[in-house]
């Protein structure tokens, strides 16, 4: 594994600022977490962090809209600004000697927004546009809807909003969401790239150290679940999205989970794969990933396929991931160590990458992991961990949901919302 | 960095840029046929056959080779375009001579009868996901009515009918015209020894047999039309568009992917200015693509149906502006600093590199280092891209749309 030079610093405000340098590149990459997603918006206005996002691209401090987009691209700056379940993330990339002009003008678009109302008004419309667009791409509706049912409010709302909400959202709501959730507690900033640690680090708090603000608290009145397991829609695939639990980043036994998610789906000799569309050619889209968020992780598996075939795709599916404990082998477990070993050293390859491993380490463990740390938990995994593992977490609990022209047969499920 | 460069006997060109300060290196196979190479009875095979050249050999069962791909943790994949069937991994190096032994060997693959009935349900399945987004659907439906008459007019994926209707036998016939050795170029990026892979070539390569295809590369002469289809259960009308653009070989490509940029980039160009930003539309987009011999600018519009007839006239008018009075020094100025950084970043991985590298070779026979392209981005002038309207002014010449509309007319 290539030797790392990381640097981690907290500013008196709570900002922790993370670094790493990369001698290999060239460019710089910016990963900033700021605690404003969706979980900590108000009940009924599941949207305002998305709204958010596009309106604080729009004008900061002495640039307004136009004149803030040509110092983006003048810099060269690839940004994002997009809402998480929890953070609002900006994700910034350009050449490394750009880096201190970038961070100047993140800082301006973070702590200095304009957030004008007639701009506002406008992102509504943009934002309204988005959400209907989805509503034509089944794919993409069902991985949203299927979040919504597998967690418990706050945890699941969309993180793009919801049609339904979106028009009770005022100018006003938006406001008060920016100083309530854009604070610098529990806020994140990684760097990684060709940079020098210790300089990176004294411009942050020169930009930051004047930011203040507290965590927000929690949301305590709720919205109702969502448990429907069926959306009719006239398409021309069934789509269907399966979750059951497993467990978070910060959990002991997570490369546990990690193995057994990565036997069903990691790569084309997984067990999803060579099942249903080497064995069957029952889809041409299938897998699992893990969805984790800080204190509970769930499994999400994806396959679209001819409403015809739908059922036996449920079937086939379903009985994979429960039989998963079936029959691990040394040789199955091993190709997992393999692909996790390329990407861990591929990861030293991009500034994005690494910058947004840094800040999710951070928020994930309270601390840094180094690429050698994770090689070596995933080398040390036996056949027996998993298989424990597996018999305790595979699919035993689980939650269908389904877009297409019809129902499929489904037995066992439960609502996963409640656990 | 360095570029090298050798053609085998059998005329399989190798090239390689070498860097020995990154971890990892690419490999790619561009194997130069694709949709537009095809006849319409066998529409979909070039798509089809990138599939079932991971079912393997005699040597290596299909298992097998799904197998030893994630033995080598390698990131690896194909895909298939109009013209341009390419096969490439991403791999430590210390994983090369397995995983080349394996490409090499697949590339001529057995084509067994019960593997293509198995994976052409995948491939009818793979029709149906994208049938369920409108925007691909859009392309498919433009390039066929844009380029009619055309060998680009061709589905990649091929259509349902068409699919059931293809043999296995057919599909041999197909790989033994166009998988030849002087069809191919192996493209190299990264850590790797470049004596090691001669050798490497030499060995698992230097056996193919000789050839190559001829194909037809005059320039498309769109007649344009309008195709509406009307689909009553979804939200938004989705709208593509097609005009004449310079072909991948014209050096007045870099002037149409600037302008691109200027005048249709998803942020900060005229058309998010004047759609996006005031919250009108979803999506109000132009890309260039360049074709072996032709090219195209693509519009793409994602909206309210009640509003499109008035945004396509809004594009229409930018268009026109544009036309007539070319764009600012300072819009080219603000793209050039955009598209740089751009290219910067995406180099800095092998993977990165390949699309370049062997994009470069296939369509114009030349190396192009970073370095080249930033160089060549710095030269462009206001008179560059006048030139490139008074060839190739942008239109709307050919629009297809998906959606609740049965009439793009108010």
């Amino acid at each position: 594994m290539p030797r790392q030079t990381t640097v981690q610093h907290t500013l008196k405000n709570g900002l922790t600022v993370l670094v790493e340098h990369l001698p290999a590149v060239r460019s710089a990459a910016v990963t900033l977490m700021v605690p404003g997603g969706a979980c900590h918006e108000k009940p009924g206005k599941n949207g305002t962090s998305a709204l958010l996002c596009e309106l604080m691209m729009r004008g900061a401090g002495d640039l307004d809209s136009r004149a803030l987009s040509m110092a983006l691209d003048n810099l060269g700056i690839q940004h994002n600004l997009s809402p998480g379940w929890f953070h609002l993330n900006f994700s910034a990339a350009t050449v490394a000697t750009r880096l201190p002009d970038a961070l100047r003008l993140i800082a301006e678009i973070l702590l200095r927004p304009r957030l004008e109302p007639e701009q506002f008004a406008m992102c509504l419309e943009g934002r309204e546009q988005v959400l209907r667009s989805i509503e034509d791409e089944p794919k993409q509706k069902l991985m949203i809807e299927l979040r919504r049912r597998c967690y418990a409010p706050p945890w699941n709302r969309p993180v793009e909003g919801s049609l339904n909400q979106l028009r009770d959202i005022t100018a006003e709501d938006m406001r008060e969401h920016y100083r309530r959730c854009c604070v610098p507690e529990k806020a994140i900033l990684g760097i990684a790239g060709y940079v020098e640690p210790e300089r990176v680090v004294a411009q942050c708090e020169e930009l930051f150290a004047s930011w203040k603000g507290t965590l927000p608290a929690t949301q305590e009145s709720l919205e109702e679940r969502e448990t429907s397991g069926h959306i009719k829609h006239d398409s021309a695939q069934t789509h269907i999205g399966i979750a059951y639990p497993t467990v978070p980043i910060r959990h002991p036994d997570y490369y546990k989970a990690w193995a057994c998610v990565s036997i069903l789906s990691g790569g084309m000799s997984s067990r999803l794969f060579t099942k249903v569309r080497e064995e069957r050619g029952l889809c041409y889209a299938i897998g699992a990933s893990m969805n984790s968020q800080r204190d509970r992780a769930r499994v999400l598996c994806y396959a679209g396929t001819t409403n015809d075939r739908a059922q036996e795709t449920l079937d086939v599916t379903l009985s994979e991931l429960m039989n998963l404990a079936e029959d691990i082998s040394p040789e199955e477990l091993q190709r997992c160590k393999a692909r996790a070993k390329s990407s861990l050293i591929m990861q030293q390859e991009s500034t994005m990458a690494r910058s947004s491993s840094l800040t999710r380490d951070w928020f994930h463990l309270d601390r840094l992991t180094t690429l050698e740390e994770i090689r070596g938990k995933v080398d040390a995994l036996t056949v027996d961990d998993v298989r424990d593992f597996a018999v305790q977490h595979s699919a035993r609990t689980f939650q269908v949901l389904t877009i297409g022209p019809e129902a499929l047969r489904c037995e066992g499920q439960v609502n996963l919302s409640d656990l | 960095m360095k570029f090298e460069q050798m053609t085998l006997d059998n005329g399989l060109t190798l090239i390689g840029e070498i860097n020995p300060n990154v971890q990892s290196m690419a490999f790619g196979f561009f194997v130069r046929t694709g949709s537009r190479d095809e006849t319409p009875e066998v529409s979909g095979v070039s798509h089809f056959l990138e599939h079932m050249v991971f079912k393997g050999t005699a040597r290596n069962s299909p298992m097998d080779v799904n197998r030893i791909f994630d033995e080598v943790g390698a990131q690896y994949n194909a895909s298939t375009s109009e013209e341009i069937t390419l096969f490439y991994a991403s791999i430590l190096p210390e994983y090369l001579p397995r995983t080349f032994e394996l490409v090499a060997d697949i590339l001529y693959p057995s084509l067994r009868d019960d593997d293509f009935e198995m994976e052409k349900k995948v491939i009818l399945e793979e029709i149906g996901m994208y049938e369920d987004m409108p925007a691909f659907s859009a392309y498919e439906k433009l390039m066929e009515l844009h380029f009619q008459g055309h060998p680009l007019e061709r589905s990649i994926l091929g259509s349902v009918a068409s699919i059931n209707a293809l043999t296995a036998g057919q599909m041999r016939n197909y790989h033994r015209e166009h998988y030849l050795a002087g069809n191919m170029t192996l493209v190299v990026a990264g850590n790797v020894d470049w004596s090691t892979m001669v050798d490497l070539a030499n060995a698992h390569c230097g056996g193919w047999p000789a050839g190559s295809t001829p194909r037809n590369t005059a320039e498309a002469r769109s007649g344009g039309g309008r195709l509406i289809l009307e689909k009553p259960g979804s939200i938004q009308e989705h709208v593509a568009q097609m005009a004449s653009a310079p072909p991948a070989q014209s050096p007045l490509r870099y002037a149409a992917e600037i302008l691109s940029i200027i005048v249709g980039d998803d942020a900060n160009s005229r058309m998010y200015w004047e759609l996006i930003e005031p919250g009108l539309a979803e999506s109000a987009e132009l890309s260039y693509n360049d074709y072996d011999g032709s090219g195209s600018y693509m519009t793409f519009l994602s909206c309210d149906p009640g509003d499109v007839s008035g945004h396509l006239q809004r594009i229409s008018n930018i268009y026109a502006e544009v036309n007539a009075h070319g764009v600012t020094a300072e819009e080219l100025e603000q793209a050039k600093n955009k598209v740089s950084s751009r290219i910067v970043l995406r180099s800095e991985r092998p993977m990165g590199r390949l699309s370049a590298l062997g994009g470069n070779w296939v369509y114009r026979r030349e190396y192009r280092s970073v370095e080249d392209d930033l160089h060549s981005l710095e030269q462009l002038r206001i008179e560059d891209v006048n030139e490139l309207l008074r060839q190739y002014p942008l239109g709307q010449q050919t629009t297809v749309a998906i959606g609740p509309l049965s009439s793009l007319d108010d």
